[in-house]
């Protein structure tokens, strides 16, 4: 059997496992509901608003920096699996890959990318 | 009992497999529940309380307790929340947790590791699968419809890719010692010296991100109580809850397996005690590790978030790199 036929087999196990726990407390847990057991809890307040719509734009800005540096990360793996091999060609190879890479840090940090205020 | 092993040699291997996935899902499940109770005690000891105590010999029954009081509990779904959506959020997160099991192997025998699938590209899938359970928490928080949820959850989101660059980074090291991408090939290339040595800094590194990754003090920020209430979780009660711990405390087992696998050497033994089976050497070692993670817990404060996302891009990302480049130089030199 392929090795990744098993894999298949126990994500369906899992795929199952979950799903039980999941619609278990629908069938199990009685809901009785009433209008403050649904409000939003804000610490025994009633909300005042609707929920925060508007969230600090860092946070996008970090999830983009991340999507570039983590595409540029996966590309040491293969390389790493065959720098037996590669021996000072790959060393070459991967240093200036690391310097292009640098730059573009070094460029973030500068630009007060990496700051959290 | 011949009879029985007539049957299992007939039967055929997808429900071989078959049985063998459920059987290890049972064992991570239970596992998560002494786990619970394990570092409940330790935290009670470690801040002089005698622990869960009353619940079974010991505390023992603890985890049954705690489970069925879960189950029965009422499942409430706040007005302002998406309803699909924050059903989903602790399904995603639990089917992350228990999906890595498919390729973490336990042990090794003469017919081979013993692993549900011995894939070569064990720890790439480990990686992957991993890295989607920021959906869990991120949908969770933000399907909530609620204030403190969704500050948790993006708080949690933006620290778990964070640290999974500098977590990625640190197992290339290894991977560069082992020459392959297959666990059980990491494990084999540890025989004669565990690559904590070679690569200490790497460990280093992945403890920390590991740590910041499952999200657990001193970086459990998502779930600051002081700030938060309680994070992204805030809105979920019962067993929906139960599904976000039950993940968290998993993927904790998960970190310690892999820790294990890259650093402690697996299943190889300890002070050439070669009599005493792989796979009790590789569940000891785990339990040490889990044991730290619960140290960890009992003793360090809390971070402040702006030094957390500092520390990581500032600092655990160039060392990783540093690290990298080091070992790299190391390995073109020796071949």
């Amino acid at each position: 059997m392929n090795p990744y036929g098993p894999v298949a087999i126990y994500l369906a196990v899992a795929l199952a496992a979950a799903l039980l726990f999941t619609v278990l407390p629908g069938l199990l847990g009685r809901a009785k509901p009433n209008a403050q057991k649904l409000e939003a809890y804000e610490c025994g307040v009633e909300p005042t608003s609707a929920v925060a719509g508007r969230f600090p734009v860092r946070f996008y800005l970090v999830a983009m920096l991340f999507v570039i540096f983590d595409v540029e990360a996966a590309s040491f793996f293969p390389w790493a699996v065959e720098m037996h091999a590669l021996r000072f060609f790959g060393l070459a190879e991967m240093v200036a890959f690391v310097i292009v890479l640098a730059i573009g840090y070094a460029y973030v940090w500068k630009r007060g990318g990496l700051e959290w205020k | 009992m011949q009879a029985f092993v007539a049957t299992l040699n007939a039967a055929p291997i997808w429900l071989i497999v078959l049985i063998k996935s459920a059987v290890l899902l049972l064992v991570v499940v239970t596992t998560f529940a002494y786990a619970m109770l394990f570092e409940r005690k330790i935290l009670g000891w470690m801040q002089l309380r005698p622990g869960p105590n009353r619940v079974g010999p010991w505390g023992l029954l603890q985890p049954a307790a705690d489970a069925a009081k879960l189950i029965l509990k009422e499942d409430l779904t706040p007005k302002t929340a998406d309803p699909l959506i924050y059903r989903l959020a602790p399904f995603i997160s639990l089917l992350t947790a228990f999906s890595v099991y498919a390729v973490i192997p336990f042990g090794q025998s003469s017919s081979g590791v013993w692993a549900i699938g011995n894939v070569n590209a064990g720890i790439l899938l480990i990686l992957a699968i991993t890295s989607m359970g920021v959906y869990g928490i991120s949908l969770g928080g933000w399907a909530s419809g609620s204030k403190y949820p969704l500050l948790g959850s993006l708080r949690s989101t933006a620290q778990m890719i964070s640290y999974e660059l500098a977590m990625s980074l640190s197992f290339v090291g290894v991977l560069m010692l082992a020459g392959t991408t297959s666990l059980g090939g990491i494990v084999h290339a540890q025989e004669r010296l565990w690559f904590i040595v070679p690569q200490f800094l790497g460990f280093i590194i992945y403890v920390i991100t590991a740590v910041a990754e499952t999200n657990r003090a001193p970086f459990d920020l998502v779930e600051a109580e002081t700030e938060l209430v309680a994070g992204f979780h805030t809105e979920y009660s019962g067993l929906r809850f139960g599904l976000f711990f039950i993940a968290e405390y998993v993927n904790m087992l998960t970190v310690a397996c892999v820790a294990t696998l890259l650093f402690f050497g697996g299943w190889n033994a300890l002070f050439g005690l070669v009599m005493v089976p792989g796979v009790i050497w590789f569940l000891l070692k785990v339990g040490a590790f889990l044991f730290f993670y619960m140290w960890l817990r009992a003793t360090l404060p809390r971070f402040r978030y702006d030094r957390l996302m500092a520390f990581g891009w500032k600092i655990l990302l160039p060392f990783a790199t540093a690290n990298l480049i080091v070992t790299a130089i190391i390995v073109a030199f020796r071949g």
